[in-house]
């Protein structure tokens, strides 16, 4: 298969793609408060029988309040929702998924202790006599829609034994399974293996084929452009745009999405690069990676590229002492140490900003300055007595550095954006005076202009003498940033990439195994 | 069958089994069919209490009210009989199982309505519950010689050899083994339990689930409690002191996860079981009775360890040559 | 390349806090549970002439000193995120590890030195259990609470241990000076040592952000489990402090002592305000929560309503003081 990056595929028109068919759904108006923010103000969505038609648009844009909207979770505050035609309210869930929606989402939302089949029919399972489930049907049912999308799965198997793809499939068979209208996929792709995505692409195919109108909520472009009709753009909860994919190019989308024309621009940087300062030999994990080996010198940003599970995050979690290697070492400054916990690294100078921002990143619930401070105690403290006055000074220091957007330094860390909250963690690490610092995913899911002040500052810490690892699956984000890139596939090291190497096509081969054939 | 073999349940079975060929051994009259069914019919109320108790941990929940609302619909039916010998038994029945699911419902309402943690809630009205005894009986006892025969009789009636306690224990357990398997509901408590996130977006309810299990467990606990005061023929404010925890304990040595979502009803039986068994066994065994507690402590550390070592996650494997050992 | 991040303007400045220190004071619930506790003391001054006596409010003080004395090692153990259920039962071990050592002639240093290392023990073993293990506290701590007082059981029977000597009652029965007695002068001091470590030392902060968070906690270069095992432990030595009191104050020992505390000291750190679920709560919430809970049952008593029924009272105030500002905020929506 071939990836085009400089350019998106223009799509091709497709059955039925044409601006004049009826829409089976169509939502008008639709207006949705929360306490504080409108999350929807009179937005307009229309989806096609048999056409895929793609929601854009930043976080916050309100395509997750849509997505609850549409399944029921929240009712609206104003506006229609109309399917083929009819006016419908969805009161519960139960609601939308009896009136043909239904929605698999980012996260596999489904339940491990029960079976593949009860999972496709949790809901809406066969009844037999006395009301009671017919499990007998339900197997067969469930077999038979498995079948239906080539999925080898056994209906008994409890979902805790299947892997992500699995469960993937298994979703798409609850969605086949009540012969839903409309199906919506909430960035359906964000958690797959590159061969399990073309996977998905082939059953959005088939669910297009059979007539089903498909909302696909996704912030790939290339996949967007690949398999979408249509598009519709959200912007702070309004509804900015939509039309047909073959009318639009990924410029024009962007400019939709962040309301002005941007080009990703990225700091300019002098490559001056110092003497080594992180060495690691012979990394191995049973299960995730093996034969790790690679130098950091002082002042570098090194990127790691690869697929989503290539096991870039497990063999920084291991350097940061979250988990143990079982083989290989570690070199700090020449000198060999052992990291049995994130303390540990802590101690040694190496921090770790984690991709999952709310569950490992910050500490929602604790106002920011304690965020920042708290792996700064013995620093602030006296004693082991608080000072608080030390921990204002330090946490204003660091924020106010990174440029962070609160109310108070005493605010909980919760209420800042995704953008602001990632600004706290990377205070409470450089407030640390760290040599390495691993950022793993650092814009994933945060504003542009955060993002931008994210790589600004990341440029100005190397240029301080700081080492960076970036762990990325953004391609320009990876080739704009990094001196160097290792790239990973499978848990070992596909590749090492400099100067000319270092280009889009040969990270893709190297991550997709394809730079393996000669 | 394979996948049996491997389970919890196989693994509980074969102590069990284990622990009466044990006792057998040297005392064989323990494991006659009479003597089992004795130990059954004294294990009854335990178990009823602890499958009420399944429902409501199988939805992250927990119940500490049931000894309490046992007691006090206990008491209720005792003092309604010593003053009304001539109500009927089928009466007193009613009036137990609707009583004891209306101080089900008040923790369901607090956990749904109120967005109150359970364990919270069923403190609180644990001791409203006992106090509220106190206040209607004033601290008397209710003695067997005002309870009528029809009402301490009922429990104890034979039929084909087992006494109406266990039938009803059979009764109820069957009862569960159908509504948990086959039932929307039964299987809700398991989706709201697993993952409460993805329960509502199948259209389950995740409060009024948890809601139903209060109920559930109430109700349970409503009818043991006159089956309690019929059979010991005494109600007063302390009976069942502690008993919920002894209810939990036989969930968790059955293996039902306290964090939700996982276990089963045969699990349950069979933990209330090894309770029992262990109880029954030890004055025959010669080993006094005061050991009876510092056992299932040490059985639900044991039972604890193993669950939670077989449940826990292994990493993704991501190694290509790593996946055919796993 | 030198300046990033702030886009050319100046940093913008971000004040420490947003509101003054009154402000957060009126909203908190430690002065809601201070106004139902003179609510409390001022209708019961009214309702019996005896409840401002000196030494009747003394002897009120035995209500709750010993169960405040766990319920500050449990508020920082439940603002971790984690529970000790099994603290009656280690009262009930140390009580008999302490009435055995009277057997075989022990004097008062070494009764207390047995008491405070059994809890210390006890504390251990359920922190090995949970920390090293990683098996889940509530759980764990029903287990071990059947089997500390089951060993209590099988050592003493229906037996009970008494003749512990004469100095040894100072700890449950004396006084400092007037009515002032030792043990409410101990659970001052301890309220102290707990509000200092748990609001002005390291450690305290420590707690609250596991108990927010573990894992970011622990990504934070926490050591999660050493802070927990520490909070177990404490909670362990309390039991034997408390285990100390409590035998001195009755001079004897039976298997069935402090039974059901585990449960009053869990409402009295709830109703202190601690969130069940980890991560709120302060020492004086609690210290009021004691007072509340002592006073009720104190006042009660002068009215000769028996314990038993307080406790309705209590089960209310524990369901209310939640539940209301939650009802009140549903009928204003």
């Amino acid at each position: 298969m071939q990836v085009s990056l400089t350019t998106p595929p223009v799509a091709e028109s497709r059955n039925g793609a044409t601006a004049d068919a009826a829409p089976v759904l169509r939502l008008e108006g639709i207006t949705k408060t929360f306490p504080g923010v409108k999350a929807l103000d009179g937005v307009t969505l229309e989806l096609y029988p048999g056409q895929v038609t793609a929601l854009v648009g930043e976080n916050g844009a309100g395509k997750s309040t849509i997505v609850k909207t549409l399944t029921g979770i929240y009712q609206p505050d104003g506006g229609t929702i109309s399917l083929g035609g009819e006016p419908v309210h969805f009161a519960t869930a139960q609601d939308a998924t009896a009136a043909g929606i239904t929605a698999i989402h980012q996260e596999t939302v489904l339940f491990d202790e029960l079976s593949v089949a009860e999972n496709i029919f949790i809901g809406h399972a066969p009844r037999g006599r006395f009301g009671l489930i017919d499990w007998s049907k339900m197997r067969r049912d469930a077999q038979e829609i498995l079948s239906r999308i080539d999925a080898d799965l056994d209906p008994d198997m409890p979902l805790r034994e299947l892997g992500i793809a699995s469960k993937h499939l298994v979703a798409i068979a609850r969605a086949l399974s009540v012969d839903a209208r409309v199906v919506i996929m909430d960035e359906p792709t964000a958690a797959l293996s590159h061969k399990e995505i073309e996977e998905l692409y082939e059953l959005v195919e088939r669910l297009r084929a059979e007539g089903r109108a498909i909302l696909f909520i996704s912030h790939k472009f290339d996949e967007i452009f690949r398999i979408a009709d249509r598009y519709t753009v959200f912007r702070d909860g309004q509804h900015v745009g939509s039309g047909l994919i073959a009318d639009v190019d990924e410029a024009e989308l962007v400019r939709l999405m962040v309301g002005r024309s941007v080009d990703q621009i990225f700091p300019q940087r002098a490559h001056n690069v110092g003497d080594e300062v992180l060495k690691v030999v012979g990394y191995a994990h049973p299960t995730e990676f093996d034969e790790i080996n690679f130098t950091l010198r002082r002042g570098e940003i090194l990127g790691f590229y690869g697929l989503v599970g290539a096991g870039r995050s497990e063999v920084m979690q291991a350097l940061f002492g979250v988990t143990r290697p079982s083989k290989g070492a570690v070199r700090i400054d020449g000198q060999v140490r052992v990291i049995r916990s994130p303390a540990e690294a802590v101690e040694n100078g190496i921090v770790y900003v984690p991709e999952d921002r709310g569950r490992q990143g910050a500490v929602i619930g604790l106002p920011i300055f304690q965020n920042v401070t708290l792996p700064s105690l013995a620093q602030t403290s006296r004693g082991g007595f608080l000072r608080l006055s030390e921990e204002f000074a330090l946490a204003r220091e660091y924020t106010e550095r990174l440029d962070l957007r609160a109310a108070a330094l005493d605010q909980d860390v919760g209420n800042l954006s995704g953008g602001n909250q990632q600004k706290v963690v990377i205070a409470k690490w450089l407030a640390t005076k760290p040599k390495v610092i691993i950022l793993d995913e650092p814009t994933k899911g945060i504003d542009i202009g955060s993002k931008a002040a994210v790589h600004g500052f990341m440029a100005e810490l190397a240029a301080q003498g700081l080492s960076v690892i970036m762990v990325s699956s953004e391609i320009p984000e990876v080739l704009g940033m990094s001196d160097r890139v290792i790239v990973m596939r499978e848990g070992l090291i596909a590749a090492e990439l400099e100067g000319e190497a270092l280009t889009p096509e040969n990270l893709v081969r190297h991550a997709a195994g394809i730079g393996a054939q000669p | 069958m394979t996948q049996f073999l491997k389970s919890r349940e196989a693994i509980l079975s074969a102590a069990i089994l284990a622990l009466l060929m044990l006792i057998a051994s040297r005392f064989p009259a323990f494991v006659a069919p009479s003597n089992l069914a004795r130990v059954f019919t004294d294990t009854s109320p335990l178990i009823l209490l602890a499958l009420g108790q399944t429902v409501v941990i199988l939805t992250r929940c927990i119940d500490l009210s049931v000894a309490a609302n046992l007691a006090l619909t206990g008491m209720v039916c005792a003092m309604l009989n010593a003053t009304y010998p001539g109500v009927p038994v089928a009466v007193i029945l009613v009036l137990a199982l609707v009583m004891g699911a209306v101080m089900g419902m008040v923790n369901g309402l607090l956990v749904w309505k109120l967005n109150i943690p359970p364990i919270v809630v069923t403190l609180g009205t644990m001791t409203i519950y006992r106090g509220i005894i106190f206040v209607i009986s004033g601290g008397a006892w209710v003695n067997a010689h005002e309870m009528s025969h029809a009402f301490t009789g009922f429990p104890r009636a034979e039929l084909l050899g087992l006494p109406v306690l266990a039938w009803i224990a059979i009764l109820v357990t069957g009862l569960f083994f159908l509504g948990i398997a086959r039932t929307p509901l039964g299987r809700a408590f398991y989706a709201v339990g697993g993952n409460p996130h993805a329960a509502v977006y199948t259209g389950i309810d995740v409060g009024k689930t948890q809601f139903m299990a209060f109920t559930i467990s109430g109700m349970l606990a409503g009818l043991t409690g006159y089956l309690w005061v019929a059979r010991y023929s005494v109600a007063y404010v302390d009976i069942a002191g502690g008993f919920e925890l002894e209810v939990v304990a036989a969930c968790v040595i059955g293996g039902i996860s306290i964090a939700g979502g996982a276990g089963t009803i045969l699990g349950t039986l069979l933990g209330a079981l090894f309770l029992g068994i262990v109880k029954n066994a030890l004055p025959v065994v010669d080993i006094s009775p005061f050991w009876q507690l510092a056992i299932s402590g040490t059985a639900i550390i044991v039972a604890v360890a193993f669950n939670t070592r077989s449940g826990r996650n292994k990493g993704r494997i991501i190694l290509k040559r790593a996946e055919g050992h796993a | 390349m030198t300046e990033t991040a702030s886009h050319g303007q100046a940093p913008r400045h971000i004040p420490d806090r947003l509101q003054g220190p009154g402000a957060r004071l009126l909203k908190s619930w430690e002065l809601l549970l201070f106004a139902v506790a003179v609510a409390i003391f001022v209708a019961n001054s009214f309702a019996s002439p005896y409840f401002l006596n000196a030494w009747n409010l003394s002897d009120a003080t035995f209500n709750f000193t010993e169960k405040a004395m766990i319920a500050f090692a449990m508020a920082l153990l439940i603002i971790s995120g984690e529970i000790d259920l099994s603290v009656a039962s280690i009262i009930a071990l140390c009580s008999t590890a302490m009435g055995a050592a009277v057997q075989y002639g022990a004097g008062t240093p070494e009764i207390v030195l047995i008491g405070l290392a059994t809890g210390l023990a006890c504390g251990a073993f359920n922190a090995v259990l949970v920390t090293k293990m990683g098996l889940p506290s509530i759980v764990v701590t029903i287990g071990t609470m059947s089997l500390f007082r089951g060993i209590s059981y099988i050592v003493l029977g229906d037996g009970a241990y008494r003749g512990y000597p004469a100095d040894f009652a100072y700890f449950g029965q004396g006084y400092v000076f007037w009515v002032i007695s030792f043990e409410f002068v101990l659970f001052a001091l301890l309220a102290v040592l707990y509000y200092i470590l748990l609001h002005r030392t390291n450690f305290g902060r420590m707690v609250y952000a596991i108990g927010n968070n573990a894992t970011a906690a622990s990504f934070s270069g926490i050591r999660v489990a050493r802070v927990k095992f520490i909070l177990f432990l404490l909670t362990g030595l309390m039991s034997g402090v408390a285990a100390i009191c409590l035998t001195s104050r009755l001079g004897s020992t039976r298997p069935s002592i402090a039974f059901g505390w585990e449960l009053e000291v869990v409402t009295m750190v709830v109703l202190g305000g601690v969130s069940i679920l980890g991560g709120s709560g302060s020492i004086p919430g609690v210290v009021i929560a004691a007072f509340v809970m002592g006073l009720v049952t104190f006042g009660l008593g002068l009215l000769n309503v028996p314990g038993i029924v307080m406790s309705i009272f209590i089960g209310l105030l524990l369901i209310g003081v939640i539940a209301l500002p939650r009802l009140w905020a549903m009928w204003r929506r």
